[in-house]
């Protein structure tokens, strides 16, 4: 028989002003079990803990129930307290009484009456506990990192530099994601290659660090601390151990027609290319779906003219199978496509770009070597409007269906940068801005926008752009409305820039599905907790870092990378985790071998056995369901689909479930 | 293919031939279009105000005498279609417009949006499907360059017309290839005629006019055909004043179709000299 002690918290006033805490101690004395039942001030504070540690001492309790706060809250807290006095931590039960009760009703009366019913079943529960014991598993030693934009080379680097292997997993040919692309970085104005390269070459040079680029991850089991992972490496039909990067081919190959996916389909590539100068690896990939020798069978002459060999046509993508401790997803985000917003004339007009390709374009490295030109005759312009929040912010009507309701966090500053960039390189040039607010929230960012609008003369108008015009022979006219003067304007462009919402990779849907990692509404990944849980994943072991989660400029993304990294390192530096004891478990003389648990299970953790059962003294050769416990994380799907009534959740079992509604009932 | 038809009042006055026009070329392609009897003024203007539901009884009475016949119903009109379409919607969608509703009214049966309210153009594109009236036609309009000009009705509020991209429409320059022409594209054929403007404020109308003319003459166009009367009437009027011929695309079509149309009500109209190249027209 437990003895059961029962403590009531007031916290401060959230809960004793709406439940009367005195009539819950004192009439939860009459349920069975209890032997000692006490209210005070706040259960979670060193003096509740030493309560709860004296009344065991005195009172030789066996069991606790705390009737405070939810369990998400402090259950930790009071299962410590608990084990401190030598109970069993899993014989603590929490009545939510506050964000159950007393938060949500206002009749004292009533809320003590429910906080009573509260506490009875939680003893009720607290009856049929079992002691447990939490397993303990083992941890590998290595994380996996998914995406090697900024976000995941900076995880990488901080995860290595702590001594622990890290592979980086990237589906493009080379790392550097979006930052690469950048001209400029705000709010410094300093070159992003100059301080994005060294990164990645770093990355590269890591003793500790293994690059998977032009790969992707395939699938994933396994659990916090020892994660089984296949990697496809897509076959990239040149072998990275023979290329020195001479470039031989790409100069070579005949096929010059794709769109560089690198300088946003403003310049043409070669079927054999490597995406840009600084790539790591700095060897070719060939597109096959360009490639003359893939798609016709004649050509090849990169094979005759490659002085090393390394070109190999036969390559065949590649899975290979790893363990990981830790997984980090870093897979970034990337501009929407503006196909339906043609109030822009982002499709009929090539002088109407995005803002990524006006880095391109303002870019050295880019296709028109850091000439400022229009795409459509390769003028300089003279008048360029932007368009900040294009698709952003869009929550209500025509405009939500087509963009995304959040802020992109990003445009206002880079459509700055823009501008200056604009006025720079042209002093005689017209800078026009048009937004919906101007957000600047960021260390030296307010101080960035206005250098833009007092010092490089860059007209900032409040107001949306209604509609570009393409009038032929070069003019664009837009439409706008200034609605601080109130008056409609038509300006004649020679160039407009869409900064374009943002949404995250569309790889990152299928990868929370492998990770069995939560998204919100808009695919980014959801933390653990909003705020103070801000880069780990709800999924034990997955961790998030940068764009992945939710709009970040370089160094937000920088920043919660390095605390994503440090989380990977908590993680690693255990040598034993600590699992959970409510698993499901199976009772094999119940059990008819149907399936259907394991057809639910989410988590692959329930197979079937052929067994000898002893049902009732007789020997019985059975198929039965058989859980592993290192993978159950404790959702109990299995137990309410078992027909039979043969799984059960240890700390959760039917008959606990049934005494609680009991005694609510009662 | 059967269709219940909703005139309006502007097709049977003011602009009579567009809608006889309209339906004899439907005629030719086997769709077969039968009046409603005793249909009244669709409202004019889709009303806005979310506590009145006279303005809108007009266009249901219509949409239950449709589904009575078991029949879609057909517009032409942009107005008419646009308040048909809207109040239908609201019908199919609205619980508090549609009890409201079907207590004044009180047809044998609740109305509840059964009816589908087909414009025109859709009819053409979906249901007879512009290769069919590609194969049909007799005298191509070939070297025209036209310029389709949709206005605004047809086209928004998007979600609610349901019509083509608000932004980059399609439906008109796949008529106008179909019938052996060459589409021109221009920014301003989705944008405002003038509209009512042009009783009150005929400055107003006439800048709005004048703009699309001169959009659609600097981007080449021989002409611009449009399937709205009130638009017809303000391009041809407000806009053009002779310097570019302003027909009634379901005219080109029915010339195309080998109708032989004559010059319709007003100045707006089928030309039936269009088929010749540049015939800047002035009726």
């Amino acid at each position: 028989m437990t003895k059961i002690g029962v403590f009531v918290c007031w916290c401060g006033s959230n809960i004793a002003a709406t439940v009367d805490v005195d009539a819950v101690s004192e009439a939860i004395k009459a349920a069975p079990g209890v032997v000692f039942a006490t209210n005070y001030q706040y259960m979670c504070s060193e003096g509740g803990q030493a309560a709860i540690r004296s009344a065991v001492a005195e009172h030789g309790l066996t069991g606790v129930v705390v009737c405070s706060c939810s369990p998400r809250m402090h259950e930790a807290t009071f299962r410590k307290a608990a084990a401190g006095a030598g109970v069993n931590p899993y014989m603590v039960e929490i009545a939510n009484i506050r964000e159950q009760c007393s938060w949500i009703h206002k009749d004292k009366a009533e809320a003590t009456a429910k906080a009573i019913a509260l506490a009875r079943a939680a003893v009720a529960k607290l009856n049929l506990d079992r002691p447990l014991t939490a397993p303990e598993t083992p941890v590998t030693k290595r994380a996996l990192v998914i995406g090697g934009g900024i976000a995941g080379i900076q995880t990488a680097l901080d995860v290595a530099d702590a001594g622990y292997e890290v592979d980086v997993v990237e589906k493009s040919p080379t790392i550097g994601g979006k930052m690469a692309m950048l001209d400029k970085t705000f709010p410094t104005l300093d070159c992003a290659a100059c301080i994005l390269t060294p990164k990645m070459v770093d990355a590269a040079a890591h003793e500790k660090i293994t690059l998977y680029t032009y790969s992707e991850v395939e699938k994933v089991s396994g659990f916090v601390g020892n994660f089984t992972v296949d990697i496809k490496k897509r076959a990239r039909s040149v072998s990275v151990d023979r290329c020195t990067g001479c470039g031989v081919c790409s100069e070579k190959c005949p096929s010059k027609r794709a769109k560089s996916e690198f300088d946003q389909g403003l310049r043409e590539r070669s079927a054999i290319y490597i995406p840009f100068a600084q790539a790591i690896p700095n060897v070719p990939v060939i597109d096959r779906d360009t490639c003359l020798k893939f798609q016709t069978g004649k050509c090849g002459l990169c094979e005759k003219v490659c002085p090393s060999h390394a070109v190999d046509y036969s390559q065949e993508d590649e899975v290979i199978t790893k363990q990981y401790g830790a997984i980090v997803a870093a897979t970034g985000f990337k501009p929407i496509g503006l196909e339906r917003f043609d109030e822009y004339a982002y499709s009929r007009s090539p002088d109407v770009v995005t803002s990524l390709e006006f880095e391109r374009l303002c870019n050295a490295a880019g296709p028109t070597k850091g000439h400022l030109v229009r795409p459509s005759d390769g003028k300089e312009p003279k008048t360029v409007v932007f368009v900040q929040c294009v698709g952003s912010r869009e929550a209500s009507g025509i405009g939500a269906m087509k963009g995304k309701p959040y802020c992109s966090k990003i445009c206002c500053m880079y459509t700055a940068k823009h501008a200056m960039l604009l006025r720079e390189k042209y002093p005689d040039s017209e800078a026009y801005v048009f937004y919906i607010d101007v957000r600047t929230p960021g260390k030296n960012f307010d101080e960035f926008y206005r250098r833009a609008a007092e010092e490089y003369g860059v007209h900032y108008i409040k107001g949306m752009v209604g509609k570009v015009c393409d009038e032929g022979n070069g003019r664009l006219t837009v439409r706008a409305s200034d609605l601080i003067e109130n008056r409609q304007l038509l300006i004649d462009a020679d160039m407009v820039v869409l900064a374009a919402a943002v949404e995250p990779d569309p790889s990152a849907r299928a990868l929370a599905t492998l990770l069995t990692a939560s998204m919100d509404t808009n695919d980014f990944f959801t933390e653990a907790h909003p705020k103070l849980r801000p880069v780990e994943s709800p999924t034990a072991g997955v961790f998030l870092s940068g764009m992945c989660q939710g709009p970040k400029d370089i160094p937000d993304t920088v920043a919660q990378a390095g605390a994503a990294a440090a989380k990977v390192i908590g993680l690693l530096s255990k040598d034993r985790l600590v699992g959970n004891p409510c698993v499901a478990s199976c009772d094999e003389t119940l059990c008819n071998g149907c399936s259907a648990c394991e057809r639910v299970c989410p988590y692959g953790a329930i197979s079937y056995e052929t067994k000898t059962v002893v049902d009732r003294g007789a020997k019985d050769e059975r198929r039965v369901a058989s859980v592993n416990e290192a993978l159950c994380q404790g959702c109990g799907a299995c137990t309410v689909t078992c027909p039979s009534g043969a799984m059960d959740l240890r700390g959760f079992t039917g008959r606990q479930i049934m005494a609680e509604v009991d005694a609510i009932c009662r | 293919m059967k269709f219940s038809y909703f005139p309006g009042c502007t097709l049977k006055a003011e602009a009579g031939r567009s809608g006889e026009t309209a339906i004899s070329a439907a005629g030719a392609l086997g769709v077969e279009v039968t009046e409603l009897d005793q249909w009244q003024c669709c409202g004019a203007v889709y009303p806005l105000a979310r506590d009145e539901i006279a303005t809108k009884l007009s266009a249901v009475r219509a949409l239950i005498d449709a589904k009575r016949a078991g029949l879609p119903l057909l517009t032409l009109c942009s107005a008419c279609h646009h308040v048909i379409k809207r109040v239908n919607r609201d019908m199919a969608e609205d619980s508090d417009v549609r009890d409201r509703v079907n207590s004044y009214v009180a047809p044998e049966v609740p109305y509840g949006g059964e009816t589908k309210v087909v414009h025109f153009l859709e009819m053409l594109r979906d249901h007879v499907g512009f290769d069919s009236v590609a194969k049909r036609v007799t005298a191509p309009l070939a070297g025209q360059r036209v310029a389709a000009y949709y206005g605004c009705m047809l086209l928004r509020p998007s979600s609610a017309m349901g019509f083509d991209d608000p932004e980059n429409p399609s439906i008109m320059e796949g008529l106008i290839a179909a019938i052996g022409a060459e589409p021109v594209l221009y920014p301003q054929r989705n944008e405002c005629c003038g509209g009512y403007l042009a009783i009150e404020n005929k400055g107003a109308a006439k800048r709005r006019a004048s703009e699309v003319v001169r959009s659609a003459a600097e981007h080449g166009a021989d002409c611009i055909a449009t399937t709205c009367p009130l638009c017809l009437y303000n391009l041809t009027e407000n806009g053009a004043a002779g310097t570019m011929p302003v027909y009634d695309l379901t005219a080109l079509l029915a010339n195309a179709l080998g109708l032989h149309v004559e010059p319709s009500s007003g100045c707006a109209a089928v030309c039936s000299v269009c088929s010749e190249r540049n015939s800047a027209h002035a009726c």
